[in-house]
Parts: C-alpha cells; sequence; structure tokens
C-alpha cells in the first residue's frame, strides 16, 4: 500500500487580524501551519500503513520555508517528503499547481507503484477544492472527494470502498485503485507523535525536486501557467453600522428590556 | 535607498518572486521578504505587485495596474459565445442554485450579447428542461444516459467536457455545492481553463468583455476580483442564495440540443453501493427563522449551553462560525459562512463571533442582526443592527431570561 499524500502549507487564518484603523489584513506574526485538512488526509494515509504496510511520501509545492511541514509529517509517521521547489513555480493558480504536483506523483509512481493520492478537502487559505479534482483529472485517476471514512481497502482486487458526504446524506462508494480522496476534517482524529518518528523528523532532510527533476513545460508553470489573474483586491464593503450599545451591568435590565422590545415586534415570535 | 515591502498591503502571492531576476526575495511566513544583499533594486517586483505593496525609491509603479495584455474583444472571445449553466439536479429535481445561476448568466449574456444556455446531465431529465427556458436559458444541452442516474465524476466532467470543447461557451457557471466544487475543478482542468471557486459577486469588464469574478481571499479578509484572460471559457462557481431568484415566466422556449454519452457503464471505474440520506439534519440552517451563532470568542464548549439556551427559548437553530467548528465545540453541519451555509434567518444573534468577511458573506442579509462582543472594535459591529459591547456571560442569561418571560414559555 503505496499512498502519496498532498499538502500544503498555509497562514493560519484563524490567527489573521484586520487592522482597525486601516481596515486592513495584519499578516504579520501570523503562524504559518499545515493546512488542517491535509493533516487529517496524512493521518489517514498513515491508519492504510498501520493495516496493511506500505509506505507513506507526502509531497508539497512551495518556497523552501515549506520544508517544514515535510518534516512534520514525518514526524507523525511519514516515510519520505518530497519538497517541490523552483522558482518558476511562484504565483501558480490552481491549474498550474495541480500540474506540478501531477507530475511529481508520475515521477513518484514510476519508481513505486502510487495507489492511493490524498489531498485535503480544500485549503484554508484559498478555499477552492480545485486541486484534488484537477490531479485526478491529469493523471486519469478516479476522483473521490468530501470522504469521510475509507470503509474498506482491498489490496488484492485493488478497490477501495469510501463513505463520502453528499448534499442529501452520504455515499458508500467504490472505485479502482490508483484514485485521488479528498479528505473531510470528521474523517478521523490526528494521531500524537512518536518519540522515535520525532527524532527522525528532526533529523530528516526532505528532497528536492526542482523544474528539470520533473521535465516540466516552462509555460505551463507558475505565473505564465496560470490562466486566472488577479486584477484588483479590495477591502470588503463596509457596511453602515447600527446601533451600538455599550453594555453597562448597573443598567443591565434596562438595557435588556430596550433590546426585547426592539426585537419582539420585528421576530416571527407569536407573541 | 532600499526595497520596501509593506506587510500589510502584502497578499503573499508570489508574483513578485518570480518577477525578480536576481533570486532576492522569499515568501515568509506568508508575505514577501526581500533579501538586501542580492537585491539589485530594478524595480521589476514593484511593477508586477498587485497590490502596491512594494516600493523602491526613485521608482514609480506605472498607474495601470492592469496585466499588460489588454485584449481586444475578439481576440478575446476566440471565437467562443454563450453564457452557460450546469442545472444541477437529483432525482430530475433541480437544484435551486442552478435557477439563481440562469438569472445571472441571463444578465452577464445580456451585457455580452450573447445566449444564455443550461447544461442537463442525467437520466429521465427531460422534465427539467421547460424550467430553464422559463428561468431565462435561449438553449439547453442535454445528455441524457443511465450512466448519468447518479452523480459521478467521471461520465459528469466527461460529457461536460465534450460539451464544452465542442461548442465553446464564453462563459461556465455552477453552484459552489458539494456536486459542483468536484465537477468544476476535474471539467475545468480536462479544458485546460481557470476557474474561480465561491464567488460572491460576477460582473463584464466593459472594455475587454471579461468575467470579473469576485471572491472572498486569503483568509476571506479581503475580496480579490480575479479575471480568466487568455483561456475560454471562463469558469467560476458561486455559493448558493448569493444571486438573486429570477422571476419565472412559464411558456417561454427554446432550442434543445441533445448529445450522446461516449462512456460505457462498464468503463466507469467508480460505482455507488449505496445511498444513506442524512437523518441527524434537524439543522435546517438555512430554513431558519432565527439563529443564535457562537465564535471563538465564546471560549470553551461548556458556554455552548448558554447559546442553546437562547437558541431553545426563540425556538432557533444552532449557528457557528468557522473557528467555533474548528475548536471542535460544535459539528461543521451548523457551520454558517463561506464554506457553511449561507443562511437569511429574521433574527441573527452572533455571540462572539469577530466576523470575518467569510462569515459576513453567510449571513450579511439576515433581517435583523444582532452581534454580541466583548471587543468594540470588532468588524461584526459594522454590519449589525445591534450591537451590543460586553461579556456575553453576563448578557446571554439576561437576554434568555428576559425573551423568556416576555414569550411566556
Amino acid at each position: 500500500m503505496h499512498s502519496v499524500v498532498c499538502l500544503k502549507q498555509v497562514p493560519d487564518v484563524t490567527e489573521v487580524k484586520i487592522d482597525p484603523e486601516t481596515n486592513t489584513l495584519v499578516r504579520v506574526g501570523v503562524p504559518s501551519i499545515t493546512n488542517p485538512y491535509d493533516v487529517n488526509a496524512l493521518e489517514e494515509a498513515l491508519r492504510l500503513k498501520d493495516k496493511f504496510g506500505g509506505k507513506v511520501t507526502v509531497i508539497t509545492m512551495g518556497p523552501q520555508m515549506a520544508e517544514e511541514i515535510l518534516n512534520k509529517a514525518v514526524g507523525m509517521g511519514a516515510d519520505e517528503g518530497i519538497l517541490l521547489s523552483d522558482r518558476s513555480f511562484a504565483g501558480a493558480d490552481t491549474l498550474a499547481t495541480s500540474y506540478v504536483l501531477s507530475m511529481a506523483i508520475k515521477k513518484i509512481s514510476e519508481k513505486e507503484k502510487v495507489d492511493l493520492v490524498f489531498c485535503g478537502k480544500q485549503a484554508i487559505d484559498g478555499d477552492t477544492a480545485q486541486v484534488g479534482p484537477g490531479i485526478a483529472a491529469r493523471l486519469n485517476y478516479p476522483l473521490l472527494t468530501y470522504i469521510n471514512s475509507i470503509e474498506d481497502c482491498n489490496t488484492e482486487n485493488g478497490s477501495v470502498k469510501v463513505k463520502r458526504k453528499v448534499k442529501s446524506g452520504y455515499e458508500i462508494t467504490e472505485t479502482k485503485m490508483p484514485a485521488v480522496i479528498t479528505a473531510n476534517r470528521d474523517i478521523n482524529q490526528v494521531r500524537y507523535e512518536s518519540l522515535p518518528d520525532l527524532i527522525k523528523a528532526a533529523r530528516y532532510k526532505a528532497i528536492v525536486w526542482g523544474k528539470n527533476d520533473l521535465n516540466l513545460e516552462e509555460k505551463r508553470l507558475g505565473l505564465s501557467g496560470s490562466p486566472t489573474m488577479v486584477r484588483d483586491i479590495f477591502a470588503p464593503e463596509e457596511k453602515h453600522g447600527g446601533e451600538k450599545i455599550y453594555f453597562d451591568e448597573n443598567k443591565a435590565d434596562e438595557t435588556i428590556d430596550y433590546l426585547i422590545n426592539k426585537l419582539v415586534p420585528s421576530v416571527i415570535i407569536p407573541n | 535607498m532600499a526595497l520596501i515591502i509593506t506587510a500589510k498591503k502584502c497578499i503573499g502571492c508570489g508574483i513578485c518572486v518570480q518577477a525578480c531576476p536576481v533570486d532576492a526575495l522569499e515568501i515568509v511566513n506568508g508575505i514577501s521578504v526581500v533579501d538586501e544583499e542580492k537585491c539589485i533594486k530594478c524595480g521589476k517586483c514593484v511593477r508586477v505587485c498587485p497590490t502596491s505593496a512594494i516600493e523602491l525609491e526613485g521608482y514609480i509603479k506605472p498607474k495601470d495596474t492592469k496585466p499588460k495584455k489588454v485584449i481586444s474583444a475578439e481576440e478575446a472571445n476566440m471565437s467562443c459565445s454563450g453564457v452557460w449553466v450546469l442545472i444541477e439536479q437529483s432525482n430530475g429535481e433541480a437544484a435551486e442554485v442552478s435557477w439563481e445561476l440562469i438569472g445571472e448568466a441571463r444578465k452577464l449574456a445580456d451585457k455580452l450579447s450573447t445566449e444564455v444556455a443550461g447544461v442537463v446531465l442525467g437520466e429521465n431529465v427531460d422534465k427539467i428542461i421547460p424550467d430553464c427556458f422559463a428561468y431565462g436559458a435561449d438553449t439547453v444541452y442535454v445528455v441524457d444516459n443511465p450512466v448519468l442516474k447518479d452523480y459521478r465524476t467521471e461520465p459528469y466532467s466527461q460529457s461536460l467536457s465534450k460539451l464544452i470543447k465542442e461548442y465553446s461557451p464564453e462563459v461556465v457557471l455552477m453552484g459552489a455545492t458539494t456536486l459542483g466544487r468536484d465537477l468544476a475543478g476535474h471539467t475545468a482542468t480536462l479544458v485546460n481553463t481557470g476557474l474561480t471557486a465561491d464567488c460572491t459577486e460576477l460582473s463584464i469588464e466593459e472594455e475587454t468583455r471579461l468575467l470579473r469574478q469576485t471572491r472572498p481571499a486569503f483568509g476571506g479578509n479581503v475580496m480579490a476580483t480575479i479575471v480568466c484572460a487568455d483561456h475560454r471559457p471562463q469558469m467560476a462557481t458561486v455559493r448558493p442564495k448569493v444571486m438573486e431568484m429570477p422571476v419565472k415566466k412559464p411558456g417561454r422556449a427554446g432550442k434543445v440540443v441533445r448529445e450522446e454519452l461516449e462512456m460505457k457503464e462498464e468503463e466507469v471505474l467508480t460505482k455507488i453501493l449505496e445511498k444513506i440520506s442524512e437523518k441527524s439534519g434537524a439543522v435546517y440552517l438555512d430554513k431558519a427563522d432565527v439563529i443564535v451563532a457562537a465564535g471563538k470568542g465564546i471560549g470553551t464548549k461548556e458556554n455552548m449551553k448558554l447559546v442553546e439556551d437562547l437558541a431553545e427559548v426563540l425556538g432557533g437553530t444552532i449557528g457557528a462560525s468557522r473557528a467555533a467548528v474548528e475548536a471542535g465545540w460544535i459539528d461543521v453541519s451548523h457551520q454558517v459562512g463561506q464554506t457553511g451555509f449561507t443562511v437569511r434567518p429574521k433574527l441573527y444573534i452572533s455571540v462572539g463571533i469577530s466576523g470575518a468577511i467569510q462569515h459576513l458573506v453567510g449571513m450579511q442579509t439576515s433581517d435583523v442582526i444582532i452581534a454580541i462582543n466583548c471587543d468594540e472594535n470588532a468588524p461584526i459591529f459594522n454590519i449589525a443592527d445591534y450591537g451590543i459591547v460586553g461579556d456575553f456571560q453576563v448578557i446571554l442569561p439576561k437576554l434568555t431570561e428576559a425573551f423568556r418571560k416576555k414569550l411566556g414559555s
């Protein structure tokens, strides 16, 4: 059982604040983390390895700094980490990103057959959920998105059975490996790192592949390989706020009465 | 003289990194950082930065920040025409978002002087066709085949990409639903074009005929307008309930184009073995009249109780911000916002939610919004009808009690 897990280093958007004076984004000091959905995807791949043996390879595309998240993944139990880093990759949109990732997976699978490719459902910085489907389309692997659990994995006949979230509930779906799976957060509880793995991670040096290692077409990379471009960036339209009430505990009852009287008539409540 | 990067403006897009001829720039923690020793102060990064975050003394960024390559309408269209909407359906029932998008497509198509087309994929879907016309489509492309009975990526994406290659639409829209996001990402890759997810606003840029696709970006704290200049079609997914529902005009007619599916059932590797309807879906956030929503500010899972009590007395439903969901205090099925539900209740009470744009886009059209937060600068107050600055642990129980008395329950 060989799984490749695609990871993305993202700013921890829950830590991003808005500067109240300029109403702009404060990105300084925002920590970088592994996209949380990807961590669940990795955990699921590790569980399959625990059950069936085999190997977990983690890959990420990004600047040198993204190596950190590969080491963290090794600390969780991944066997090998590959950093896809090249100046020509910068500015890539999801189309150019899935190109590089899929070419890397192709190269990995030439050396060692790949059974499953894991991605998080989406990344918390872009929220597009496009790269997983893009990889599947490029590799011509079947795609299973929004997976809540892997029900069964048959290494003999090469099939995988999953439970996936759909609009009306859930579906039990089966497909042939190799396949691409994108994971929901509730697929599992992420493990604590073991000491031996942490020691391994501390000494681990990820493999780095650039443009020339992957035999890539220059025009499909980075900015030039990205059909979408940012035209404008602006602060969200500020709506005019309504009434602001500073809650004073000494006048609590008054304030509550005031609010209730305002609300009750304007609200559904059959009074 | 040095290169100055204003961290506040930098969005970490990496465009400058690629533009730099001497490798002096790097994205560190999401912000571009310059290595002064390597920098030759050529100004290339200043020129390409989309947010004017980079300054260099004596170097003035050209006024026109738009990409150099502004193409003519004829070139841009590349002989493509038509605004298409994928009509999402299950068991012959169309999803409402598809009609909202037909309405939006109508506005865009009128600007472009082109037609609106609905794309219907499935089995026994003919009864949807008249509705497509009634909501504003001029043409309906239909692929009706047993293989398409239930949604599976492979045959759906193959059908849609084949239609796109054959008829060359200018724009393709679909709902940002589980199905739409699965299909859009796959199909856009097969037809090798750009895709913008979760748009909240679409418009046409007159001089270029380009589709301006606006969405919250970079953690949802800014809005970005994206264009796809030299690939066709321009593809976008749009959140349900963001666009207005068009008026239905029964009896309106149009052209039906039928296509065959090339894929045979035995060629489809993915099989659906079982469907389980969600029973625990008692949340019905999108149908609730009253929502009491909790955010990171409530601090602990135990404090959810205060929120639940208020929701109960109001006969409301519990909502949550993404931070509260990610903290594990409440299930993701309660999440309101860009990645959760878009809601429009009569009363929305937010507790300890600061109001990131991603949350706001999901609830700002509520009839009455009450915000309770201890931070008087929280952005949520900008959209609240009544903003209460104070401690929710004191306010909520009093509010619950007062409502209970008033409502006599």
